[in-house]
C-alpha cells in the first residue's frame, strides 16, 4: 500500500521533470518562467586538482521535492562536484546559487555570511558518516541546531527524538556511534543532517561502506525521505535505488555530465554509449 | 629525617604543581603556532620547541637565572632563583606538551572537520566542541608519560640551588653518611608517581566510554 503511494509520487515526480527538461531543451534558456526556481543551480562548472580537470563546464539544477541521483565510474567527478555543492571544495570557474543566493559567481566566493547562509540550505550525508564519536546520538543530532542555529534546546530536543525514532533508532539515544552498527549509525547521520531543517539534501556514497542487509535500512528510510517530498542529491552506486527512488538520473564520466534524464530512460534504456557500458558493467 | 624529606617535597610539589599550571595551557597555543599557516608564526614555535627539546633543562634553568643578571644587572636573589627554576620549567615542559598536542591534533580524521563545516559550526565551536575533547582521549597516555617524568625531572632544581627533596636528601646523605635518606626521597618519588597513574587510569577509564 505504502509502495504503491510511493509510486505515484515518484512518477508524478518523473513527469514533472520531464517536462521541465524538454522545455529547457527547446529553447535553451529558463526565461519561459519557470513554475519553481531551483533549489539549488550550478552553472558552467569547473574544477580541476593541479593539472587534472575534474569538472568541466558542468550545470545542474535541483527543484524542490525533486530527487536526483548522480551515477558514473569512480573518478568521474560525482564526488567533487557534490563536495563543491557542498562548500568543502571550491569551483575553479562558474556559478553556484541557492535559490536566490548567490554563493560563488564566475568562480568568485561570498564572503562568509554569504556561505554560512548558503551552509544553513542543505545537509551532507558522508559516506563514512563522520558522527562525532564522544558524543552520544542524542547529542549529535541536537549540538548543531542549539549551538550553531541558537534554536531552543526543548524545542531542539523533540524534533531530534521524533528524527531518531523515524530513523528508526528509538531507544538508542543514549548511546555514541561506536556501538552502533554501521546502518544505524548512517541513519544517525541522516537525522542529524534534517535536524537542521535543510531544503536539500546531499547523500555522498551513503551506502557503499555497508553490507547489503545494513544497505537496505539505509536505502527504506532514504525512500521514505523520497516520499515525503525531501530534496535529495544521491551521489550512488545502487541502480535499483537509482532506478526506483530518483526521478532524475545524471550520468557522470570524465568530468562531465554524459546523460541525463528519467531514471527510467537513463538506466533502462541509454542513449549515449558510455551510459551502456557503464550500466552492462554493473549488471556483470 | 623524614620530616626535614618531607618538607623538601613540599617544595618539589610546588615545582610540580606550578609547572603543570603554566605548561599544560601554555602548550596549546603553542601547538596551534606551530601547526598555524602563518610561515614565520610556524618557524618561531618549531624553533621555540626544538631549543627546548635539545638543550638540558638544566642549562634552561642556569640561562633564565643568570642572563638577567649579565644583561640588565638584576641583582640575584633566592626569589629570582625560584621564579627562574619555575619560569624554565614550564617553558621546558610547555615545548613537549605542545608536541603532543600537536600529535593529537593531526590525529583527528578530516571527515570530523568536513562534518563540522557542514553543520555550520565556526572554527572555534569545532575546535573546542569537536576536535579537542577527542584529542584529550587520544593523547592522555602520552601526557601521563611526560606528567611522570616531571614528578622526577623537579630533582633538578638542586642544580641551581632550591631547596627541594632531592637536595634534602643530598645533605642528609652527607651529614650521616647513610644512604637512608636517598632510598627514603626514592620512595617519595616512586609513590607520588603511583598516586598520578591511578589517577591517569582513572580518568582514562572514564573517557573509555567511546572508543572511534
Amino acid at each position: 500500500m505504502t509502495d504503491a503511494s510511493e509510486k505515484d509520487v515518484e512518477q508524478a515526480g518523473a513527469a514533472r521533470t520531464t517536462q521541465a527538461a524538454q522545455a529547457g531543451a527547446a529553447d535553451g534558456t529558463r526565461a519561459a518562467a519557470p513554475t519553481k526556481s531551483p533549489i539549488v543551480s550550478v552553472r558552467h562548472a569547473r574544477k580541476a586538482f593541479g593539472s587534472v580537470p575534474v569538472l568541466r563546464d558542468i550545470t545542474l539544477e535541483v527543484e524542490p521535492g525533486e530527487v536526483v541521483a548522480i551515477i558514473g565510474p569512480s573518478g568521474g567527478g560525482k564526488s567533487t562536484l557534490l563536495r563543491c555543492m557542498t562548500l568543502l571544495e571550491r569551483l575553479d570557474g562558474g556559478d553556484l546559487a541557492y535559490g536566490d543566493l548567490a554563493v560563488a559567481a564566475d568562480g568568485v566566493y561570498g564572503n562568509k555570511d554569504v556561505l554560512a547562509r548558503a551552509r544553513s540550505r542543505f545537509g551532507l550525508v558522508f559516506q563514512n558518516y563522520n558522527l562525532f564519536p564522544h558524543f552520544s546520538v542524542l547529542r549529535n543530532v541536537m549540538d548543531a541546531p542549539v549551538v550553531v542555529q541558537r534554536r531552543d534546546r526543548a524545542e531542539v530536543e523533540a524534533q531530534a527524538r521524533a528524527l531518531i525514532a523515524k530513523m528508526g533508532l528509538e531507544g538508542n539515544e543514549d548511546k555514541v556511534p561506536c556501538q552502533l552498527s554501521g546502518g544505524q549509525q548512517q541513519r544517525a547521520s541522516i537525522a542529524r543532517a534534517l535536524a537542521m531543517n535543510p531544503e536539500v539534501m546531499y547523500f555522498d556514497e551513503p551506502t557503499s561502506a555497508l553490507d547489503p542487509e545494513l544497505t537496505a535500512e539505509v536505502l527504506r528510510v532514504m525512500r521514505g525521505l523520497a516520499a515525503e517530498h525531501m530534496t535529495m542529491v544521491v551521489v550512488t552506486h545502487e541502480m535499483s535505488f537509482a532506478r526506483d527512488v530518483a526521478d532524475r538520473v545524471v550520468f557522470m564520466d570524465g568530468g562531465v555530465i554524459v546523460e541525463q534524464g528519467p531514471a527510467d530512460q537513463v538506466i533502462n534504456h541509454p542513449r549515449q554509449e558510455r551510459t551502456r557500458a557503464f550500466l552492462a558493467q554493473r549488471e556483470a | 629525617m623524614c620530616g626535614m624529606l618531607g618538607s623538601g617535597f613540599l617544595v618539589s610539589l610546588q615545582i610540580f604543581s606550578l609547572t603543570l599550571l603554566g605548561a599544560l595551557p601554555l602548550g596549546l597555543p603553542v601547538a596551534l603556532a606551530r601547526m598555524s599557516k602563518v610561515r614565520p608564526l610556524a618557524a618561531i614555535a618549531r624553533f621555540y620547541i626544538s631549543i627546548m627539546r635539545g638543550t638540558p633543562l638544566m642549562l634552561q634553568m642556569f640561562a633564565i637565572y643568570f642572563v638577567p643578571y649579565y644583561v640588565f644587572g638584576v641583582s640575584l636573589t633566592t626569589d629570582s632563583k625560584w621564579q627562574a627554576t619555575i619560569v624554565a620549567f614550564i617553558i621546558n615542559y610547555a615545548a613537549y606538551f605542545a608536541e603532543i598536542y600537536r600529535s593529537g591534533i593531526q590525529s583527528i580524521p578530516r571527515g570530523q572537520y568536513e562534518a563540522a563545516e557542514v553543520l555550520g559550526y565556526s572554527g572555534g565551536q569545532t575546535f573546542f566542541r569537536i576536535v579537542l575533547p577527542q584529542v584529550v582521549k587520544r593523547i592522555l597516555p602520552s601526557i601521563t608519560n611526560e606528567v611522570i617524568t616531571l614528578v622526577k625531572d623537579t630533582s633538578l632544581a638542586f642544580s641551581i640551588g632550591v631547596i627541594e627533596m632531592f637536595t634534602v636528601a643530598k645533605q642528609l646523605v652527607a651529614s650521616q653518611v647513610s644512604m637512608l635518606p636517598f632510598a627514603i626521597a626514592a620512595a617519595f618519588y616512586w609513590v607520588f608517581n603511583l598516586l598520578i597513574d591511578a589517577l591517569a587510569t582513572r580518568v582514562e577509564r572514564k573517557l573509555d566510554y567511546y572508543h572511534d
